[in-house]
């Protein structure tokens, strides 16, 4: 019987080595896959329990991890959620993270090629690990004076250093508080989320750079600008301001700005429909797209938080082109776009790339990314910047404007009133430089609460907003 | 002629490490999760080595000469299962006492180790009861069939439920099987050796001799199809067509065996969903993530684990349903790394080898059968629950001997471990009466009758 024995134990070590190859084969094979599996929930809750670096304001932590006692190790907190989600962002469990807690995980969670050799050493001498900080441009104070100067009203608020293109306030309301996702009560956190999502009035959406509106009277500033350069008009040029049909349809633009030839100056500072949209008709849909396109329309800005492309419509007719000229139609930009247009014209016609995210910081206190000033665009001439900017001051001296007003300083501005359709309240818009700062802002209020006065709305409730934000960042 | 040292000293200091390492899983888990000794590791240490020492020195007085490599292994990987279910315990959320249970299931399986012992000094009397034990291990094996105690978990019928005991009789039947199969098989081999008709080169037993394979044919087939049981179904198969062969020494036997299996296999393969549903989950787990849930969180804690485990008490191998029964070894493979889960292969290759050579070095048919059936039914069970675990081959719900909880399976077990020794014994014991045959009958003070032929 010794023969059989023999050949089956041939045939068992076969197994056992059969066994150990596959064992070794998986690990070998498998092993990345599995471990970079969205469902892999030992890997998801690693993650999860890291010692994140903080999102800083100057110098106070707006998203830091502490220790606790459970099993993911360390909880993450936001103080004051509320004012700056948009910013920061959520760090959640089952649904994973958005804006700067997303785009800056890396660094955060300290797995860049920079950090991973450290954390190595730190790992072998039994530390733990940290992600690096991330400092914002942000100013504590500008953010805070938008968030009480909007006071409560569905709107978002843009403001940034036109010379950089460095954010300083980036307000939305109504907003969420990202604790009640980070939160290592998983339930509560399913809770949170399905109630955030549910409501109608979405706080979670980040209605500054991600949502796009009818940017109203302020795209006036984009029309204004394509006839400068493609019309060769000057601030002092005179336009035809009388009652305005639209080619080929019945709806008119009648005539509410003070005669029928005005200078292009007292058009904007009244905002007079008419001109602008027979201006718009005069230039041409396509030059007008291609203007709104140089300013940035068509493009997304701002990746450290992410944003909506601001849309102008292709393919339009007279009628359209004239309702277009005039920010109405199917033209929608987000606050952020129309900040950056205000900035590009207050930049004598450069428009810097914002950016919200200054350095970030190491654990052992090396900076491993600074970031410098880049152009982002160059959408209108020189003398042409120029030309609006004294326009826009005219609108705050003696216009629409009025409300914005700094004494001492020279700002511009230009209104926007949007009645997106007869039964909702319009959009009220403020956009707004102060040249001596260099600060260019774009106010936004969804429900102006106001029907009939078509340029009201801009100027009595958003232009008070963009003047308290300027004022924060003397 | 090879004179085999006894090698008890090895034995014990073997047991000693084995002990060390049980017990190094067992503190080392408590250390990394509530950075403590357990309050009641003395106990713990006192009551395994007690069973250590308890093992030893019974193998020590009855059975001298028995193997020194396979009581240290087998306390190895009970110690280590114990420490494993015990660190699963810990990570269940409300906290579960199965190690305590598991631990008093091992004193029992323990004390059955040396009660065998002490009853059954020679293997040779099992010879005894062939049909008896035949009869036993088939109604043991359908005894989960039976209406009223008859039990079903998981979609298996192998249990019996007696008030609040539940038990797998086809554990004990393992050891019944085995021994009936082996002695069944020595009493026939030359009648079943006999070649019948000669096809393709392969000499094909007498129709007349089929009768045998073709009741543990239908017997497997009957586990398979009634109880739901694959595992248990190609144990027992796999078992009687290895010894028939072993008995036989005729190929002709194996190749007819995975025939039958094949047949079987492919022609009940469109009736049984849950076998279609273990194939798809060995083939392409992600195909169905809730239905192979299990599978899938096994590969993710064995990627976790990667090539050194995430150490005793860090990895989360509670994330795998049954971790503490048909997967503990994925549990190893998480913490102890595919280092560790290769190590504890290799302890169940060592042991199957000492089993093996055990067969080839037995002295008579019957042992030699016997020692050899053991050995496979150790190997089958670990081929096909580890090569579940791993997606060698497709999962069947075998448990892994010595490690996974459950107190049939490691009473079970040991007492195998127990009978396996005891041939390893005879094999390694010094043959007096035949090596150094007395010279002269007249140098001795009394005279020698013989009375039989």
């Amino acid at each position: 019987m010794n023969q059989p024995i023999r050949a089956v134990s041939v045939a068992v070590m076969v197994m056992f080595l059969a066994l150990m190859a596959n064992a070794s084969a998986s690990s070998v094979l498998r092993q990345t896959e599995l471990n970079e599996n969205p469902q892999n929930r030992r890997v998801s809750d690693a993650r999860f329990a890291q010692n994140r670096g903080a999102i800083l304001v100057g110098k106070t932590a707006i998203a830091s991890s502490t220790p606790v006692k459970d099993r993911f190790k360390y909880q993450r907190e936001y103080s004051n959620g509320k004012l700056y989600a948009p910013i920061t962002g959520y760090y959640s469990y089952f649904y994973g993270t958005a804006a700067l807690e997303n785009t800056q995980s890396r660094y955060l969670s300290g797995s860049t090629d920079l950090q991973v050799l450290d954390d190595l050493i730190k790992s072998a001498a039994g530390q733990v690990p940290k992600g690096a900080e991330v400092h914002t441009t942000i100013s504590a104070k500008a953010q805070k004076a938008a968030w009480d100067a909007l006071d409560g009203r569905k709107g978002a608020i843009v403001a940034l250093d036109f010379k950089t293109g460095a954010v300083k306030a980036l307000v939305s309301y109504p907003s969420y508080d990202p604790a009640q996702l980070a939160t290592h009560d998983l339930d509560a956190s399913k809770a949170a989320w399905e109630k955030l999502n549910a409501d109608t009035d979405r706080p979670m959406a980040n209605r500054a750079t991600r949502e796009i509106y009818s940017p109203g009277s302020t795209f006036k500033l984009v029309t204004a600008a394509a006839v400068m350069e493609e019309l060769d008009l000057t601030p002092d040029s005179t336009v035809d301001a009388s009652a305005f049909k639209l080619p080929g349809s019945t709806k008119t633009y009648k005539n509410n700005c003070g005669g029928d030839e005005i200078t292009l100056r007292q058009a904007l500072m009244k905002s007079c429909n008419p001109a602008f949209a027979r201006l718009g008709v005069e230039v041409g849909a396509e030059k007008l797209q291609a203007q709104a396109e140089k300013f940035g329309f068509g493009q997304r800005f701002l990746d450290d938080i992410g944003s909506a492309a601001s849309k102008f419509p292709t393919d339009i007719d007279g009628a359209q082109t004239g309702m277009s000229a005039i920010g109405e139609y199917e033209v929608q930009a987000s606050p952020l776009q129309m900040a950056l247009v205000v900035a590009a014209i207050a930049n004598d016609g450069i428009m810097m790339q914002p950016y919200v995210v200054e350095s970030v910081v190491s654990e052992n206190l090396a900076t491993i990314y600074q970031r410098e000033p880049q152009q982002a665009l160059v959408p209108i001439s020189v003398t042409t910047a120029r030309g609006l900017q004294s326009m826009m001051e005219t609108v705050v001296e003696s216009g629409t404007g009025y409300r914005a007003a700094i004494p001492g300083e020279t700002v511009g501005g230009k209104t926007g009133t949007a009645v997106t359709d007869r039964v909702r309240s319009p959009y009220a818009w403020f956009v707004a430089f102060a040249k001596e700062r260099h600060i260019a802002v774009a106010v936004f209020i969804e429900d102006a609460g106001l029907k009939d006065d078509d340029e009201v709305a801009g100027g009595k409730l958003a232009s008070p907003v963009a003047k308290a934000v300027l004022e924060a960042l003397k | 002629m090879i004179v085999y040292r006894k090698r008890r000293l090895v034995e014990a200091f073997m047991l000693l490490l084995a002990i060390t390492l049980a017990m190094g899983g067992y503190i080392l888990t408590h250390l990394n999760i509530d950075a403590e000794l357990p309050e009641q590791w003395p106990w713990a240490l006192g009551i395994l080595g007690s069973l250590a020492l308890l093992a030893h020195i019974v193998v020590r007085i009855r059975i001298p000469y028995a193997d020194p490599l396979i009581l240290p292994i087998v306390m190895l990987l009970n110690g280590m299962g114990l420490a494993m279910i015990h660190r699963l315990d810990l990570g269940s959320d409300p906290l579960t006492h199965s190690a305590e249970l598991q631990l008093m299931w091992t004193s029992v399986a323990v004390a059955v180790f040396c009660i065998v012992l002490i009853v059954l000094p020679d293997h040779e009397i099992l010879h005894r009861y062939t049909y008896l034990l035949f009869l036993a291990g088939i109604t043991l094996l359908m005894l989960p069939l039976l209406p009223v105690i008859g039990s079903e978990k998981h979609g298996s019928r192998i249990w019996i439920q007696l008030g609040p005991y539940s038990f797998q009789p086809a554990e004990i039947a393992k050891i019944v099987l085995a021994i009936a199969f082996a002695s069944y098989l020595v009493d026939k081999r030359e009648v079943l050796a006999l070649a019948g008709k000669r096809v393709l080169g392969i000499d094909l037993p007498r129709l007349r001799d089929l009768g045998p394979i073709a009741i543990m044919w239908l017997a497997s087939l009957a586990v398979l199809v009634f109880q739901k049981d694959l595992g248990t179904s190609l144990l027992f198969f796999s078992l009687f067509v290895v010894m028939l062969y072993i008995a036989t020494e005729r190929p002709s036997w194996p190749i007819l065996g995975i025939l039958l299996f094949v047949v079987g296999a492919v022609a009940s393969y469109p009736f049984f969903s849950h076998v279609q549903t273990r194939v798809s989950a060995w083939l392409d787990p992600f195909s169905d993530f809730d239905r192979n849930y299990q599978v899938i969180q096994a590969q993710f804690g064995m990627a976790w684990g990667g090539l050194f485990g995430t150490g005793w008490g860090l990895g989360r191998p509670n994330l795998t349903p049954l971790a503490k029964a048909d997967f503990i070894s994925a549990a190893i493979g998480e913490e102890l790394g595919i280092t560790g889960l290769l190590a504890v292969m290799l302890l169940y290759g060592i042991l199957a080898t000492r089993g093996m050579r055990a067969a080839l070095g037995s002295r008579e048919p019957f042992g030699k059968l016997l020692a050899a059936g053991l050995s496979f039914v150790f190997v089958i069970q670990v081929f096909t629950i580890l090569g579940g675990v791993t997606r060698l081959l497709p999962l069947t719900g075998l448990t892994t001997p010595f490690m996974s909880q459950g107190g049939s399976s490691l009473v079970a077990n040991w007492a195998m471990t127990a009978l396996l020794l005891v041939i390893t014994h005879h094999a390694r014991r010094p043959q007096i009466e035949t090596a150094n045959p007395v010279t002269s009958l007249s140098s001795e003070t009394t005279q020698i009758i013989e009375v039989k032929a």
